[in-house]
């Protein structure tokens, strides 16, 4: 490998080694507060409506984005 | 012997991963460290030696945990002093486990790991997670999560054949 190369090549794998490590891995006892109701997608009616009209008039979309129901209409 | 730079960044890179991923999990068959020595807050259970015991971990903001409370309490009082229930909560507010506590009270042991240390050395993979141990301290039994009517046999038939 040439020096040049070998350089780019350090410079790359220690970016992709800093980008990696700042990833964090949440232990199933830190998870509270992922668990709060604040962090829920449908904790508020209202606002999901409104942003699912949004999503269907821009998108011609709909559904899906919950658990229940996809955007096949099946229901 | 002709390595190259990349090859060398490459296992140097995955030895580095593979230290700081490695897990030390209690496990079926290790011993359970004395719970003394992790400053839990609350009172533990004088002696521990001689029966069967569940160290059970949970938090207030786990909705399986709240279900598994009155099956614990159900065999605590079964068995009465054979069995010793230790629940450890891992909340970090302690405000959530006396909330939790005063909805679902119990007649077992409740201790606070609020430094997180003990947890950190047992590592549950889900929350709850409960060991079940021997006389001797040895978990003979793990449990990951709690499966409602499922979970209540096995906990009976292990508790069972612990007491044999």
């Amino acid at each position: 490998m040439k020096p040049m190369k070998n350089k780019a090549f350090f410079l790359l794998a220690s970016a992709m080694l800093m980008v990696g490590s700042g990833c964090a891995n949440v232990k199933p006892w830190q998870r509270g507060t992922l668990a709060d109701y604040t962090m829920r997608g449908d904790r508020d009616p209202l606002g999901k409506a409104q942003a699912e009209h949004i999503w269907f008039s821009r998108e011609e979309a709909s559904g899906g984005s919950g658990v229940g129901g996809g955007g096949c209409g099946c229901n | 012997m002709n390595t190259s730079p990349l090859k060398k960044f490459a296992v140097a890179a995955l030895l580095a991963g593979t230290f700081f991923t490695a897990s030390a999990a209690l496990k079926v068959g290790d011993t359970l460290p004395d719970l003394a020595t992790f400053h839990l807050e609350g009172k533990l259970p004088d002696a521990l030696k001689g029966k069967v015991v569940i160290v059970d971990f949970w938090a207030s903001w786990c909705a399986p945990c709240a279900r598994s409370f009155p099956v614990l309490d159900e065999l605590q009082k079964k068995y009465g002093d054979k069995l010793v229930i230790v629940a450890v909560n891992v909340d970090e507010k302690k405000a959530n486990m006396d909330k939790f506590l005063e909805k679902h009270a119990v007649s077992f042991t409740v201790v606070r790991d609020g430094d997180q240390k003990l947890v950190a050395v047992a590592e549950p993979a889900t929350m709850p997670t409960s060991f079940v141990l021997d006389g001797e301290g040895k978990v003979r039994f793990l449990h990951n999560g709690f499966h409602g009517e499922d979970t209540r046999k096995e906990y009976i038939t292990e508790i069972e054949s612990l007491l044999k």
